[in-house]
């Protein structure tokens, strides 16, 4: 009897590893012999710990399930039996690009990995000059998928051109944004796919060595990668001969050290050099004088854990999925008050709307939706009466709003706005790096404006707004840059929770 | 239980292991603070002598992440997530439940040394609203109940 028990740190958040357990004793004390396969999730993480039982038919689902009842998985018929899980209506809707073999294989297994289409991408890369490499991701469109959606193929010709005797490709896994967990997901649960993506992003660029920069809240990602690593570099998928190539590549994980800002590129270098993590202005920019002043590609753990999928089926195949400029998929992450919550990989297009009620389910209180933030801290709240927007870059900015690495976080009608505005001023001044002005006092500003404006003084409300554009036009990077989207989206949104007069704030 | 007394030889020798990397800065302190929980002041000379470094860049570089601490921590660290997810699910009143059954602020710790209690943004937990830590175990839907149970059941 083959079993699967996730080990994602959401699934061990809600109990998997006591449920592994259970079934290992259930297992012995029936004297049942029980291959117990610990994967990574499916991102339904309402149903978590999901285990899966193999069957003729396929692979039978079952959750959210408790030690209790566990026994009964053994029996004829159980309570939380959900039917095979590729024809659960959350996997079925789904176009699983970059996280096809998420919460499917065993995450440390090379052998699965490659039987599922893993190593492919490398091959064929393998085979090609880097400027076929580029080209190749440039046709497929890929876009970074950490927020700002730059075209990924043109930083990486950027920095194939550069001439150095080093040359880096450094992955941005400080996934610090409340809402998003995809590169935390990936990185435990298909750790190999992330190596790939670098040594095929290494190889294209002709850069030796990679460093992941993952956060110190994520232990479990950070051990997964780490013994990945270790697993790639014995049996010759890093290292001076990549796959028997004679090209060199190689990596390592670097743990932050609990900073947001290390998320904006040029504080991740800083930090990555072991300076303070602070912004540097640009130019330079780091495709030319990136980590230790050499060439550096910097691409988001969703965008280089997608690469190998597009050299496996083709840069075509990628782009034809998608909306307008935003091509590919993306993994939608639904969080927050909200009943069905989880990773959603789709194309581009789908509306807010359907994201939130129709795949999210409403709220999970129950009680109607105030508010969608989308895009992390930094992103712009979205009211309900924006639920037609389409889910892509440009649609996004359209509505004063961004997509940011696709996290949305749902909040129900007990909400308060005002607090949430406060919240963002005061998060950017705890983690301001302190470089710029507008940032570091703008936000300590803000944080005393917005309470004058609980004390009742409407009259500070223009000052916020005046703050806020300061803020947003002054800053070096992004913290202080887009703190003002959700606190102006607040406002404009929900202008009697400010004490402002209806005309007064439109 | 871990001693927090390093002698200058033991830092030496963390310090000569992470030598090898290409900035070796962060993963000195991660080594020292994994080993002692925390970054012994006696330790900035010796990392700014083996790195070319003044001790005020040590102190700067260290001072600026949230990760390093000065002094050890409590015996039990419970870190809850005030992000804005798990804010959405109720995350503000279990932390100010926690806080205050304990007579705590965040980043203080109770008097006879037994529970640190820190904030923390994200563990990317957010589709299981709110999240916490307690001694390195994730927690997801947490309630104030269940992170006492945790930390009865860690004493
Ligand atoms: S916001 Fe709390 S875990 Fe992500």
């Amino acid at each position: 009897m083959k079993i699967w028990v996730p080990m994602d740190s959401a699934a061990k958040a809600l109990g998997s590893d006591e449920v592994a357990e259970a079934i290992r004793i259930e297992a012995e004390k029936r004297g049942v012999e029980v291959e117990l396969v610990r994967n990574g999730t499916r991102g339904m993480i309402w149903l978590e710990p999901l285990v899966e039982v193999e069957t003729p038919e396929g692979r039978m689902a079952f959750g959210p399930m408790s030690p209790a009842d566990v026994p009964a998985l053994f029996e004829e018929t159980h309570p939380k039996a959900l039917g095979l899980t590729e024809e659960l209506d959350w996997m079925k809707r789904q176009t699983r690009l970059t996280f096809a073999r998420c919460g499917v294989t065993d995450p440390l297994s090379l052998a699965e990995y490659e039987a599922n289409g893993g190593l492919a991408g490398l091959r064929r890369a393998l085979d090609m000059s880097g400027e076929q490499i580029v080209d190749e991701v440039k046709l497929s469109g890929l876009r970074g998928r950490g927020g700002a959606g730059f075209p990924t193929g043109i930083k990486w010709d950027t920095v194939r051109m550069a001439h150095a005797d080093r040359k880096y490709i450094v992955c941005n896994a400080d996934e610090g944004d409340s809402g998003t967990f995809a590169d935390r997901m990936i990185i435990e649960g298909d750790p190999f796919c992330l190596i790939e993506g670098m040594a095929i992003a290494g190889i294209g660029c002709g850069a030796v060595q990679g460093y992941v920069y993952l956060r110190s809240e994520y232990p479990d990602a950070i051990a997964v990668l780490t013994r990945a690593i270790e697993i790639a570099r014995e049996v010759g998928v890093l290292g001076d001969s990549v796959l028997g190539s004679g090209k060199t590549f190689d990596m390592e994980v670097r743990t932050g050290a609990g900073a947001y800002v290390c998320g904006e590129e040029t504080s991740l270098l800083n930090s990555l050099e072991g300076k303070r993590g602070v912004v540097r202005a640009k130019p330079p920019l780091p495709a030319l004088e990136g980590a230790f002043g050499k060439p550096t590609v910097v691409n988001n753990v969703i965008s280089l854990a997608t690469v190998p999928v597009i050299f496996e089926k083709g840069a075509e195949h990628y782009a034809h999925f998608g909306l307008g400029r935003s091509k590919g998929t993306i993994p939608l992450q639904i969080a927050g008050n909200v009943r069905h919550g989880g990773l959603f990989e789709t194309a581009f297009g789908m509306s807010l709307g359907q994201i939130v009620e129709d795949l999210g389910g409403g709220t999970a209180s129950g009680r109607a939706v105030k508010a969608v933030q989308v895009g992390g801290p930094l992103g712009a709240y979205l009211s309900p009466d924006q639920f037609d927007t389409p889910f892509g870059y440009e649609e996004f900015d359209g509505q004063g709003a961004l997509i940011g690495h696709a996290g949305l976080v749902v909040f129900d009608d007990t909400a308060d706005m005002l607090g949430m505005a406060r919240f963002a001023m005061e998060f950017c001044a705890v983690e301001s790096c302190g470089k710029c002005t507008p940032c570091r006092i703008g936000a300590v500003r803000g944080v005393e404006t917005l309470d004058r404006i609980a004390a009742g003084d409407a009259a500070a409300i223009p000052l916020l707004t005046d703050l806020c554009e300061t803020m947003k036009d002054g800053s070096l990077c992004a913290l202080g840059g887009f703190t003002p989207y959700p606190v102006m989206s607040a406002l404009r949104l929900f202008p009697e929770e400010f004490g402002a007069v209806k005309e007064a704030a439109e | 239980m871990r001693h927090s007394n390093p002698t200058p030889d033991e830092i030496r020798a963390l310090i000569d292991a992470e030598l090898h990397r290409e900035g070796p800065l962060l993963p000195i302190l991660h080594a020292i603070q994994h080993a002692y929980d925390h970054v012994p002041e006696m330790a900035l000379p010796l990392i700014a002598e083996a790195l070319n470094l003044t001790r005020a860049e040590v102190h700067g570089v260290m001072s600026f992440y949230h990760d390093f601490r000065k002094a050890p921590a409590g015996r039990h660290v419970v870190k809850i997530c005030r992000a804005e997810a798990c804010q959405s699910m109720g995350a503000n009143a279990l932390s100010q439940a926690v806080l205050d059954k304990l007579g705590l602020d965040w980043g203080g710790t109770t008097a006879d040394g037994s529970v640190t209690v820190e904030p923390v943004y994200c563990l990317g937990l957010c589709a299981c609203a709110p999240a916490a830590m307690v001694d390195g175990k994730l927690i997801g839907r947490a309630d104030a109940a269940r992170l006492a149970a945790e930390l009865e059941g860690a004493a």
